[in-house]
């Protein structure tokens, strides 16, 4: 009887660890080799042939095509610098400048990786079609009502990612960062 | 007390066995990944262009909508493959992917360096058979090796601003992904 008690206890525990671990580390989009910058975080390896396994499991977890290293690289925002989630009710300001990269584009996802519905089919901004200021930055503001400038509408959705790809760039596997790579900023300025 | 935390112990060691596990095996199981969405839109060795997402309808989760893109699903069981794509868009790039949606190869227009982009795809195996004086006269060939029998390219072709979508699917809809008869067999 203790015998079969303490297999089954260690099973439970084994069970719960092992998918627990698993179900959290997907969730998350855990592998090794992340690079963040300011809000930004991107998988380099994820691209390439060398993809771990954590990395492997979330593609096919969420059934996407990993940007290719050979193309380009893709950063993800969920949360702006101070760590609040992005929210489709707020305005939130995304500023800067971008690593030099042949041409960028920044989307705007729900959580499910869909693009956001609204009324007027804008979905994100490409680095050609963008206003810039005088100085070469651009300034988007992602908000549920229109907004002038570079104005990315949410939708009104509660959470959303936002995703920054550079294509032809150097910014890779072997990008530090750091000052090299600048990332514009991302800040929540009013919720309603 | 200790016999409990020892069991304890053995839990987490056998917790650790199964996620390593079953991260491992997930890929293998997955019947929602790209792969297989992909599946049942795109006949094999063939160049299937892919709706351009909307809110409403996408292939696939977090695809850009800036971009037109194809894919050929390819199985080089029967021989190599020859790629061709025209180059009209502000940028364009081809990515490789094995039968697990791993990315193992992308070139764009630019690395290309001509106003088309054109490959070779075949396995390690068709590669180290083909004759050699053909591997020298092809110098300038572009040779992929695909770690698997079948996969997926993925042709991709930027709009820079929406009004150019339709010069970019244009693009990717003349792309040609076909079987390369005309590579000899081995000697």
């Amino acid at each position: 009887m203790r015998l079969l008690l303490g297999t089954l206890f260690v099973l439970a525990v084994g069970a719960f660890i092992g998918l627990g671990g698993t179900y959290l580390a997907l969730k998350r989009g855990a592998a090794f080799g992340a690079l963040t910058i300011g809000a930004w975080t991107a998988w380099p390896k994820t691209g390439t042939a060398d993809a771990d396994p954590y990395a492997r499991a979330s593609i096919a977890r969420i059934g996407l095509l990993p940007t290719a290293v050979g193309d380009g690289i893709t950063f993800a925002a969920e949360s702006d610098d101070n760590g609040k989630p992005l929210d489709g009710r707020c305005d939130v300001l995304v500023s800067g400048i971008t690593p030099s990269a042949r041409f960028w584009t920044v989307t705007l996802y729900n959580r499910e990786g869909e693009l956001a519905a609204n009324s007027v089919g804008r979905h994100g901004f490409t680095s050609q079609e963008i206003v810039r200021g005088a100085d070469g930055s651009f300034s988007i503001i992602a908000a549920p009502r229109a907004q002038p400038g570079n104005w990315l509408p949410t939708g009104g959705i509660e959470r959303y990612t936002l995703v920054l790809r550079l294509y032809d760039t150097a910014v890779g596997v072997s990008t530090r960062a750091g000052r090299e790579v600048p990332m514009p900023s991302v800040t929540t300025r009013g919720c309603p | 007390m200790i016999r409990w935390a020892l069991l304890l112990l053995g839990g987490a060691l056998l917790g650790g066995v199964v996620h390593i596990a079953t991260v491992i095996m997930l890929p293998r199981t997955a019947t929602r990944d790209a792969y297989a969405r992909l599946e049942p839109l795109a006949p094999v060795n063939t160049v299937t262009p892919l709706p351009t997402p909307t809110a409403d309808a996408a292939t696939m989760p977090y695809m850009d909508p800036a971009f037109a893109s194809a894919i050929c699903r390819y199985d080089l069981s029967q021989g190599p493959m020859k790629l061709t794509v025209p180059v009209r868009t502000a940028y364009t790039s081809v990515s490789f992917y094995t039968r697990n949606d791993v990315a193992y190869y992308a070139i764009n227009d630019r690395a290309a360096g001509r106003r088309v982009i054109e490959l070779d795809l075949m396995t390690v195996d068709q590669h180290n058979q083909m004759p050699e004086e053909e591997d020298v006269t092809a110098a300038d060939r572009l040779i992929v090796e695909s770690p698997t029998l079948t996969g997926i390219i993925a042709i991709r072709a930027m709009a820079p601003e929406p009004g150019l979508m339709p010069q970019a699917q244009n693009a990717v809809a003349a792309a040609q992904c076909r079987r390369s008869d005309d590579i000899k067999p081995s000697r």
